[in-house]
């Protein structure tokens, strides 16, 4: 099946078809589109919908449901993702796995309703107090917005650990046709970990808690393999990136922006490429390194330059790659001829 | 002789391999307060079933002896939490079992709201009037003038505030089935307590709703007391100003039950669809941008919609993408729309080569970002603008054609009508009527009023551009 849908209401698609079980929120622009899907089809299925008092009571709503075992998720944007920073932290030290999606706004502070990106660090570098790291999957279209939703599920309860749909409000507004998934997500097994209540769980304990030094290193040691195990996980996609003198590289909205700036070069006969993350965490290090050969780097984001950061930290040192970035800020988006320009520049100033 | 408490585990594993010994200070009530839980979970059978949700400061540890499900989670958010068990889990027993400051202060709005919702569980509301593990802070029920160690000089209540009567301010709320205030300050009290404990639990296991029951309850360390004048802090100085007593039980009422929704299958919930192919590339098709621009209220998102429902028909890629102001109503509005012959990069559309203009704010905002080779449509009745090299400006009388049709909401239909007879969206003209009727699906009384307007604005374009 197909249909004209918003990002948002894929998202909502996406997690009936994982199977998500249990949705509790706090209205915010511009995420809410996806609380409104979520009243409207988890009744009608038997599925739980609950809008909270505030972010603080959602996420911790979600850390209930999440350790009785459920596919339970949120959704909000900036102030409404920072209030649940103290949430998401409990749910990676209790590790309990829940989809927390975000769909960006400008900040910081109140900002404004439109699409930025400054939330990467945040999202990536954990975000909460402590050493640890929520997955990140970064959809770039609409038939993202539901498979990633559905991705992050399936991730999710593979790590027991929260992950993280970082979307932006271009992707929560904009329409485009969704493939509808085929069918349901089989509910992944809990009984090994999850309190249900029931005499089989009664011994179960869902904590973060470690008094003990020892045991807590120990703790986050364990974790931090885990994080690194994550690394498989890691995925990009690669367009015309084969013969690419240069590679443009973003995620989401920006990953469009520069994909239309590629074709244009292309047709002016200009060898460019997009390396466009999918995961942020795991983070492609492979792909990246790969496409660095090319020796030219455009970063384009929707931030004062945290992926392009992150980026860095990814490339191999060894060789060398000249990185520049162009980015917008304030809920504007950098316009394609821009981009194209900026590339062209970077070609021009490598050849004197 | 002391029965071990029932309910706990054998030995406190958790804590320390075979000890059978709490963490607490002699003298504290949490132990007390623990046993009679421990004990009502065991003797009313519903171990296996019971979820109980620790807080965070001294009752911390109560996945120590607690024989059941356990789950701890933030400071004050307990009752989030057990919001949550208690609605994943239905049927079970689910305890919130919380300090003063976590309830009473940082997590009171998640405390208050669960009571407002009757949400199923029981709050066990421990009150010291003081934070104990932290260090002795005041709480907001410390009492006025008692000394703490961030109120020196004795709380005073016009800096900061009076006690705060939890029991009576959930009183206000109508969901709650059961409040009652206890003491384990002697054991009068302490049976009395018993007796409340079990209520709440029962009312639990019989899934009919909020039971709050508040301890006063002594912390010698913290208040620096021996535990017999603790003791005698709380029934003569806590007990005036928190009475002990029940103020609503209603434990024999039916449990309300709530709105039935109509149950859907995944097909019933998202019909059919319109199966339409999925988009294929053709290099041969020229990508177009459009923006539709004017006034929120003059149908120019919904005159987008049509023309991506219609590419989406034709096989084509597209993207639609709304831009409007911060106002519910009448503020300014706009969409970019991609249609392409592989898929769409950017859904924003910085220089559209086909532009429709219905207001007067749209056309200085947008007029000069058209393409060179372009075309801006406008709605006639606006002033002509200056010419522009190599775009193309037409006015068309939409207003006027939806008008003399007698539909004036249609002067987005009429431009849809101009656009196809102009050539403008590339797209065959049986997929951009299906769009228009399907647009209407909800208000078939408008698709023949939406035809004629469109048939009106195809022929005079056919006939004047």
């Amino acid at each position: 099946m197909r249909k004209f849908v918003k990002g948002n209401e894929a998202v909502a698609i996406g997690a009936v078809y994982a199977g998500c079980e249990m949705y509790f929120g706090y209205p915010i622009t511009p995420a809410s589109d996806i609380a409104h899907a979520v009243a409207e089809y988890f009744p009608q299925l038997g599925r739980e919908h609950l809008q909270a008092e505030c972010e603080t009571g959602a996420i911790n709503m979600i850390f209930g449901a999440a350790a009785a075992g459920k596919l339970s998720m949120t959704a909000s944007s900036g102030p409404g993702i920072s209030l649940m920073q103290e949430g998401m932290s409990y749910l990676a030290g209790a590790q309990l796995p829940a989809v927390v999606v975000n769909v960006m706004r400008v900040g910081p502070g109140l900002g404004n309703i439109g699409p930025e990106q400054g939330d990467y660090n945040q999202a990536v570098k954990g975000g909460g107090h402590g050493n640890y790291h929520s997955l990140v999957l970064a959809p770039a279209s609409v038939q993202e917005m539901c498979d990633l939703t559905m991705k992050a599920f399936e991730l999710s309860f593979k790590y027991r650990n929260p992950a993280i749909v970082l979307a932006d409000a271009v992707l929560g507004q904009m329409m485009e046709f969704l493939t509808f998934p085929e069918e349901m997500k089989v509910k992944p097994m809990t009984d090994g970990w999850a309190v249900h209540g029931d005499h089989e769980t009664r011994c179960n304990l869902i904590t973060s808690i470690y008094l003990d030094n020892e045991l807590q290193e120990r703790h986050n040691w364990a974790l931090q393999e885990k994080y690194s195990a994550m690394q498989v996980e890691a995925l990009a996609e690669s367009y015309l990136l084969e013969d690419a003198e240069i590679v443009l590289t973003g995620y989401g909205t920006s990953a469009r922006i520069a994909r239309s700036a590629v074709d244009r070069l292309r047709d002016e006969g200009i060898k460019s490429g997009l390396l466009r993350p999918i995961t942020l965490f795991p983070f492609p290090t492979e792909q990246l390194q790969r496409a660095a050969l090319a020796g030219k780097i455009l970063v384009v984001e929707l931030s004062n330059g945290q992926y392009r950061d992150d980026l860095l930290l990814h490339l191999d040192r060894k060789i060398p790659c000249q990185v520049d970035l162009i980015n917008r800020m304030g809920g504007n988006m950098m316009k394609v001829k821009d981009v194209v320009e900026k590339a062209k520049k970077m070609l021009r100033e490598g050849s004197q | 002789m002391i029965k071990r408490a029932t309910g706990f585990n054998e030995t406190f594993d958790r804590r320390e391999k075979g000890t059978k010994a709490t963490h607490y200070c002699p003298g504290c009530g949490h132990g007390i307060i623990n046993k009679l839980i421990a004990e009502a979970m065991a003797d009313l059978g519903i171990q296996d079933r019971t979820v109980f949700v620790s807080p965070v400061g001294c009752a911390a540890f109560c996945y120590y002896y607690f024989d059941c499900g356990n789950v701890a989670g933030p400071h004050g958010r307990a009752s989030a939490i057990a919001t949550g068990v208690s609605r994943a889990l239905p049927g079970s027993v689910v305890i919130s079992y919380q300090g003063d400051g976590d309830l009473g202060a940082i997590g009171f709005n998640n405390a208050f709201q669960a009571a407002n919702r009757g949400e199923h569980f029981a709050c066990f509301f421990v009150n010291n009037s003081i934070y104990a593990m932290t260090g002795g802070q005041m709480a907001p029920t410390t009492l006025i003038g008692q000394k703490t160690t961030t109120t020196p000089f004795g709380r005073d209540p016009v800096k900061e505030g009076y006690p705060l009567k939890v029991c009576e301010v959930l009183n206000q709320l109508q969901a709650p089935v059961y409040i009652e205030r206890v003491s384990v300050a002697d054991t009068k009290r302490i049976m009395q307590a018993k007796k409340a404990v079990r209520k709440a639990l029962e009312i639990q296991r019989d899934g009919k709703g909020y039971a709050f029951v508040e301890f006063l309850s002594p912390c010698p360390t913290n208040w620096r007391m021996d535990p017999v004048t603790s003791a005698e802090f709380v029934t003569e100085s806590m007990e005036k100003v928190f009475p002990l007593g029940c103020l609503r039980d209603r434990s024999a009422e039916h449990a309300p039950v709530p709105n039935q929704i109509p149950q859907l299958t995944l097909s019933q919930l998202f019909g059919e669809g319109r199966e339409g192919k999925a988009a294929e590339v053709d290099p041969a098709f020229k990508e177009k941008s459009f923006k539709f621009s004017g006034f929120g209220g003059q149908g120019v998102l919904s005159l987008g919609l049509v023309i991506a429902e219609a590419a989406g028909l034709a096989g084509r890629f597209v993207s639609w993408l709304p831009s409007y102001g911060p106002e519910q109503r009448g503020g300014y509005a706009s969409c970019s729309v991609v249609v392409s012959g592989h898929e769409v990069g950017s859904p924003t559309v910085d220089d559209p080569e086909v532009l429709v203009v219905m207001s007067q704010p749209a056309m200085e905002k947008y007029y000069h970002t058209v393409r060179p080779g372009g075309v801006m449509v406008y709605e006639a009745s606006l002033p002509c603008p200056e010419p522009r090299d190599g775009v193309r400006v037409l006015a068309f009388p939409a207003s006027k054609i939806a008008g003399e049709s007698r539909t004036p909401k249609a002067a987005n239909t009429a431009f849809l009508g101009a656009l196809t007879a102009m050539g403008l969206h590339g797209l065959p003209e049986e997929h951009v009527l299906a769009a228009l009727d399907a647009s209407f699906a909800a208000k078939p009384k408008l698709v023949e009023r939406n035809r004629k307007v469109y048939q009106t604005a195809f022929e005079w374009s056919t006939n004047n551009f």
